[in-house]
């Protein structure tokens, strides 16, 4: 047991150990929950300054070959299924790009004949001219295909481990390639050697024990930290709706892993209500999506696909840079540029 | 007068303009820290919207724009952000930063140089961002660099002049400006840099979040008139030797 008196003491120190970390994630931290926010608000804003990354995702595909329990892209789940063409996936492209976005997540299913890599590079070669940063949320590929991706254009690459807990894992990934825990852990590890400049990791809240995964999100994010010296790395905070990680936890993780490692991104998406996002801002975050839809096809047409999850926050990107610009921090659009990359020529 | 290439300044104090709460904050702190020279991340730059861009923030006609090529983690990469930024029209000065670490964005020594090389014969004005080394220094000079830049302790750090031995074997070796770059946390660092003969600071974090950026602008302003006056009269070196009540050299009297 940890007593408050010893999470003062920790929060003296400026470089943590991992049994410091976990003293963080205690009951007894809970209780002093202010001190932690106020040394996360410190550290945030030595390193990122008063500022806010602004992104949104494109949904290219609905289609997925797994049965992640939770999820509903989940191939036994009924809906409408649908994939944008390329065409189709440019439209969406130009409708965020018109809103102010520079920096683009794409995000499909797990469809390997349909989102190929062929595919994306295709896209990115069209998206390049819009975005100045454009990163990847599919289904885990090879060091090789990233090694495409990253020359076509990509820049970052986020994938989560869903829950590090085997058991739980197994449980909710009953079939599909992604019942393959290994190779899904790898994946970031695959990502880093072929070079993406940003990965981003997290695990989703709600799956599992929240503080024993949290130290195992740690370890994974400060061991990809030393091994890709090279290479921003983030976190975010997937939560599952109803989850059983309430709002005092997620804020108590978000804290911690800012303590722990203060030059670390960290992410909120807007699966979270607007007035719990506006409230975390100056605590730790410093990127945030908004005004996302979560089916392929939302921005641009009438007619909606089937979702990933519902989104909470609803405004539109105005409406939320105003909330940020009213906690006193600057949204910041673009951060990134697309000539540190050596694109290769578009041969399409 | 600090002379830099073929361009003289009042001023001795940079400002970095990234981490400011807002454009108008931004705008207010240089004003209040009367700079000349005010460094801006090309990766934040946006020119397909400038409304929205930090450049918008700058009136170039009062500061001399300084892009700088951080995130750059290779000489290659900071060589084509600079032939970008100079074809969009950003000038031809430039804050030369191979930073492949975000995490301490330590400069990277052998980039540097390879970059510096590069770009002075295509007629950039190089300032190239270096760790105090006081070789690489020296070796930067020989390819043409218009300054130095060394770190004073890591970026946002605000530990101050953390590297004060290699820092003053820089400026006594130096025959290029020495500007004083990275870490400087409270107005008393910027004063000890210049007190130590340093041509000039930079300061960006300290001043970007304070609760009053434009205050705080104004306390380096003053910190770096303060000691640049000192350093200019000259001194007294400390020292913890009591003088001999008895002359050693008595005898020869």
């Amino acid at each position: 047991m940890t007593s408050q008196e010893e999470v003062r003491s920790i929060l003296q120190i400026e470089r943590l150990s991992l049994a410091d970390f976990e003293s963080l994630l205690s009951d007894s931290a809970t209780e002093i929950i202010e001190e932690l926010a106020q040394k996360a608000q410190r550290l945030t804003q030595k390193h990122f300054g008063k500022t806010m990354q602004f992104y949104a995702p494109i949904y290219l595909s609905n289609e997925c070959n797994n049965q992640c329990v939770y999820c509903g892209f989940n191939s036994k789940v009924s809906g409408q299924r649908v994939s944008l063409s390329v065409e189709q996936a440019v439209a969406e492209a130009k409708v965020l790009a018109q809103m102010g976005f520079r920096h683009i997540l794409l995000v499909s299913g797990e469809k390997k004949d349909v989102v190929s890599v062929d595919y994306l590079k295709r896209l990115v070669f069209q998206l390049r001219d819009l975005f100045a940063s454009i990163s990847i949320e599919i289904y885990p590929m090879s060091e090789y295909d990233y090694k495409e991706l990253l020359a076509a254009g990509v820049d970052g690459l986020t994938v989560y481990q869903e829950v590090y807990d085997r058991e739980i894992y197994e449980k909710v990934h009953p079939a599909g390639p992604k019942s393959d825990y290994n190779f899904r852990f790898e994946t970031p590890e695959r990502g880093g050697r072929a070079g993406f400049y940003k990965i981003n990791i997290g695990y989703l809240l709600g799956l599992g024990d929240w503080q024993s995964e949290t130290l195992a999100l740690a370890k994974h994010a400060q061991y990809l930290q030393k091994k890709f010296w090279q290479s921003q790395i983030s976190i975010s905070f997937p939560r599952l709706k109803g989850s059983r990680v309430s709002d005092l936890q997620l804020t108590q993780m978000i804290c911690a892993l800012r303590i722990f490692l203060p030059k670390v991104g960290l992410v909120l998406s807007t699966r979270e209500p607007a007035e719990l996002r506006d409230n975390l801002i100056p605590l730790g975050i410093t990127q945030m999506s908004a005004a996302s839809r979560t089916s392929p096809g939302a921005y641009s047409q009438d007619e909606p696909a089937t979702e990933q999850f519902a989104i909470s926050d609803q405004r539109s990107l105005t409406e939320v840079a105003a909330a940020i610009v009213k906690k006193g921090y600057e949204p910041v659009y673009k951060d990134w540029d697309r000539v540190y990359i050596e694109t290769a020529a578009i041969d399409s | 007068m600090l002379k830099i290439a073929d361009k003289t300044f009042t001023s001795r104090l940079f400002l970095g303009t990234g981490k400011f709460p807002s454009n108008q904050s931004l705008k207010e702190a240089l004003a209040a820290a009367e700079t000349e020279i005010v460094t801006v991340a090309l990766r934040r730059v946006d020119l397909n919207s400038p409304q929205e861009d930090i450049l918008a923030a700058i009136d170039r006609s009062k500061y001399l724009l300084l892009p700088n090529t951080s995130g750059a983690r290779t000489a290659e990469e900071a060589v084509r952000l600079a032939r970008l930024a100079r074809a969009g029209g950003a000038g031809n000065w430039l804050k030369l930063e191979v930073t492949p670490d975000p995490n301490y964005l330590l400069p990277d020594p052998i980039e540097t140089l390879k970059a510096a090389e590069i770009l002075v014969k295509e007629g950039f004005i190089v300032l190239p961002y270096i760790n105090a080394d006081p070789v690489l220094a020296k070796r930067l000079a020989d390819v043409g660099t218009a300054a130095v830049m060394p770190l004073g302790s890591p970026i946002g750090s605000h530990q101050g002049l953390k590297t004060k031995e290699a820092i003053t074997i820089i400026i006594e070796q130096a025959n290029i400006p020495v500007v004083l770059d990275a870490g400087l946390g409270a107005p008393s660092h910027a004063a000890e840099a210049m007190e130590m003969g340093a041509d000039a600071v930079l300061v960006n974090t300290a001043i970007a979040i304070a609760s009053n950026p434009a205050k705080m602008a104004e306390a380096f302003k003053l910190a770096v008139i303060a000691g640049r006056q000192a350093y200019e009269l000259g001194l007294k070196t400390p020292t913890t030797q009591a003088s001999a009540s008895s002359p050693l050299t008595g005898f020869l009297r």
